[in-house]
């Protein structure tokens, strides 16, 4: 027997590991990992009065006005792709959602379901841009939750977040109040963000400089309502393109909507992506991009408005509303001829050839 | 986009179809073989600008329509297994097999994945020694290059866990159907270009022979295409049978023979079935008997899966040029793209779909 005679006097169960690299599935059991993880992962980044109370829920002070809710779940595969990741999505698209009611939104929640394994710095990078984005749109993240399934039950981690904002004074946008004689206009060019993504996952079998639009539009919103009270509808084409979204506002509205084929911009690289592939762009995802139908006398001073913001630079009007055909949106092709522009119908698939 | 866009240039696409105006002088009937210019034609609006005396018949040139019921039913009895990874170009998950399609195989558990290119099966073949992987190889001549040198690459690589279930048609023997069947109505024939690339447009002369019509190679642009009606009306208002190169920048008369050498290399020529046509002899390639070893169907013992097609849907007739999506009482009501009846409306390149989609 040497001094290293085991002494059992005074012996402790070891304490668990600290587990800072990666989430285990103690980080969503409720206790004291769970508390360090929110504080040092969420509470330290977001960090805001009503988040730090450390309540069941967070306290607000209600604004005047109508409310405008929406919530959005997120589970985008990469977590990170060019010109974004699942962060500044799970923020852009309901902060988009909310101001698409011409809302100023004000608030977020944030539900985050982790998988077990997933490296912690991963979780820190999303939430790093997840402050990003929130501080660019002028929101707070005031409450979240966060649960950790086992491994292979999660794609890395999905967010589910949840907004509020107020509607401004005498504003009434939403998708039936688009009217006969009124233009559409575009905010930018589309297919940027289902291209960039299909291209991160090393989908398109070539390299691309395809960046996803993703960001928040509420500023470009605020510079439209300010320069018109006759905004009547906004929405963000997102899944399902341009052509579904317009689609569902020709039925909200129960009108006829026509565009101009040359005139909605694409990308060309988008454009050469969506060739090779059999896509049609009027069907790929969009993150930072709105689609506007507006009184036609305002027209010009909304478009002009909202070229004068970052995310409206390439603001164009594409279209009109029409009586007929009713809930139908045509297109007219650059050849002079017209088509309907239907609803995408299932999964988008490449063509054979 | 470069080489795309001066081929859609509307001033350019109006010429020519003012031309076709002044040189048409009594009603002709063309076949467009090619599922991809039935789509060109009606995402462009086409049909719409030609003069009224010029009627547009869609062919049976859509790989994805007219690949068998009972192939599918085999595709889905080897995509169920627990050990496949079962590998599909991404318009052929939707196509309804006897009431199930690939995507629900996927959703119960099976491993069914999209692929740009043959050539990723087999590289899923290397990576996954352990899984079976199966690329399910349809088409027309256009996508059999790519086809077979998956499986030259598999043998090349030594991999005994590659397989192909092979539904490969060819364009000649169909179009010998058409014009051999008593209700043809077609006069002139609009070839399909991308297959002409890869087979060049030596095997057409005996068809151009036989039924005394005129045939133009013709691409997938808008450009292309009134070119190709172009020249096939100013050979039938002259009167000449003759076959004519309308997609030169493309297209030559031997076509790829290095190409075409790979296909003989791993294919031979045998009977087809075609989905809503029926079996057409000779129409189709399969796999050399040195190359049976790749044989899915083998493989995974589906030879005795055996598939009648539906009676409602008439694909069948659509894609012979006899009838048009309209004349189907079904078209847009029981048949969309959400819930497709029958070939001609599942792929993108279905002349159902094409007509649902753009509002015929």
């Amino acid at each position: 027997m040497t001094d290293e005679t085991i002494n059992i006097e005074g012996a402790v169960c070891a304490p668990p590991l600290p587990h800072g690299e990666q989430i285990v599935m103690g980080h969503g059991a409720g206790g004291r990992m769970s508390h360090q993880l929110i504080q040092k992962a969420f509470m330290s980044v977001f960090d805001n009065p009503a988040l730090k109370s450390g309540d069941d829920a967070a306290l607000v002070v209600p604004e005047h006005g109508k409310l405008s809710i929406s919530t959005d779940a997120h589970v985008v595969f990469p977590l990170f792709f060019p010109g974004g990741d699942i962060g500044k999505l799970a923020v852009c698209g309901t902060v988009n959602d909310v101001a698409m009611l011409g809302a100023k939104p004000l608030y977020l929640t944030a539900g985050f379901i982790l998988e077990e394994g997933l490296p912690m710095e991963t979780l820190k990078l999303v939430v790093a841009s997840m402050k990003s984005a929130a501080d660019e749109a002028g929101v707070q993240i005031v409450a979240g939750d966060t649960k950790v399934v086992q491994r292979g039950k999660a794609d890395g981690l999905y967010i589910t977040t949840a907004g509020v904002g107020v509607v401004r004074e005498g504003v009434n946008i939403g998708g039936a109040q688009a009217k006969v004689g009124d233009v559409v206009i575009l905010s930018g060019s589309i297919g940027d963000h289902g291209i960039a993504v299909l291209g991160a996952r090393g989908e398109l079998g070539f390299e691309s400089t395809i960046q996803s639009d993703v960001a928040p539009l509420n500023h470009l919103i605020d510079a439209m309502l300010d320069a018109s009270n006759n905004v009547h509808v906004l929405r963000d084409p997102t899944r399902g393109g341009l052509a579904t979204t317009l689609n569902e506002i020709a039925v909200q509205s129960n009108v006829g909507i026509s565009l101009e084929e040359q005139s909605i911009p694409v990308h060309p690289e988008v454009n050469a992506a969506c060739e090779m592939l059999g896509f049609d762009a009027l069907y790929v995802a969009n993150e930072g991009k709105l689609v506007a139908i507006v009184a036609k006398e305002d027209a010009e001073k909304v478009l002009s408005a909202m070229k004068q913001t970052r995310y409206g630079e390439g603001a164009i009007i594409i279209g009109e509303v029409t009586a007929e055909p009713k809930s139908r949106v045509l297109l007219k092709t650059a050849l002079g001829s017209t088509r309907i522009v239907d609803m995408l119908a299932g999964e988008m698939l490449p063509r054979i050839c | 986009m470069k080489y795309v866009d001066e081929y859609r240039s509307a001033p350019l696409v109006k010429g020519v179809i003012e031309e076709i105006r002044r040189t048409v002088t009594r009603p002709w009937t063309l076949m467009e073989i090619c599922g991809g210019q039935t789509h060109a034609i009606v995402r462009h609006g086409i049909d719409q600008l030609l003069p009224p005396e010029i009627e547009l018949v869609h062919g049976p040139g859509c790989p994805v329509c007219v690949t068998p019921l009972e192939l599918i039913d085999k595709a889905l009895a080897i995509a169920s297994q627990p050990n496949v990874i079962f590998c599909s170009y991404g318009d052929m998950l939707r196509v309804p097999g006897s009431g199930r399609d690939l995507f629900s195989i996927k959703a119960q558990g099976g491993d069914v994945r999209v692929v740009y290119s043959p050539l990723d099966a087999v590289t899923l073949a290397q990576k996954n020694p352990e899984k079976q992987i199966v690329f399910f190889a349809i088409g027309f001549e256009t996508t059999a290059p790519a086809n077979v040198m998956s499986v030259i690459h598999a043998q090349r690589l030594g991999l005994t866990n590659f397989s192909v279930l092979v539904s490969h048609v060819r364009v000649p023997p169909a179009m010998k159907a058409i014009l051999g069947s008593p209700h043809n109505r077609v006069q002139g024939f609009l070839l399909a270009g991308h297959v002409n690339a890869v087979m060049g447009y030596h095997e057409y002369p005996p068809l151009l022979e036989e039924f005394q019509i005129p045939m133009v190679v013709t691409g997938f642009e808008p450009l292309d295409i009134v070119q190709g009606i172009l020249k096939t009306v100013q050979l039938l208002e002259e009167g000449k049978v003759e076959l004519a190169n309308a997609y030169q920048r493309a297209v030559t008369f031997d076509g790829l023979k290095s190409a075409q050498a790979a296909i003989n290399k791993v294919f031979c020529e045998c009977d087809r079935t075609w989905r809503g046509i029926g079996m057409i002899p000779m129409s189709g390639w399969c796999l050399r008997p040195e190359f049976e070893g790749f044989n899915a169907e083998k493989r995974f013992n589906v030879s005795n899966i055996h598939t009648q097609e539906s009676s409602l849907c008439i694909a069948g007739q659509i894609l012979q040029g006899l009838k048009k999506p309209h004349d189907c009482p079904a078209f847009g009501k029981e048949c969309t793209t959400e819930n497709p009846l029958g070939a001609t409306m599942v792929s993108s390149e279905g002349a159902c779909a094409a007509y649902y989609k753009y509002g015929r």
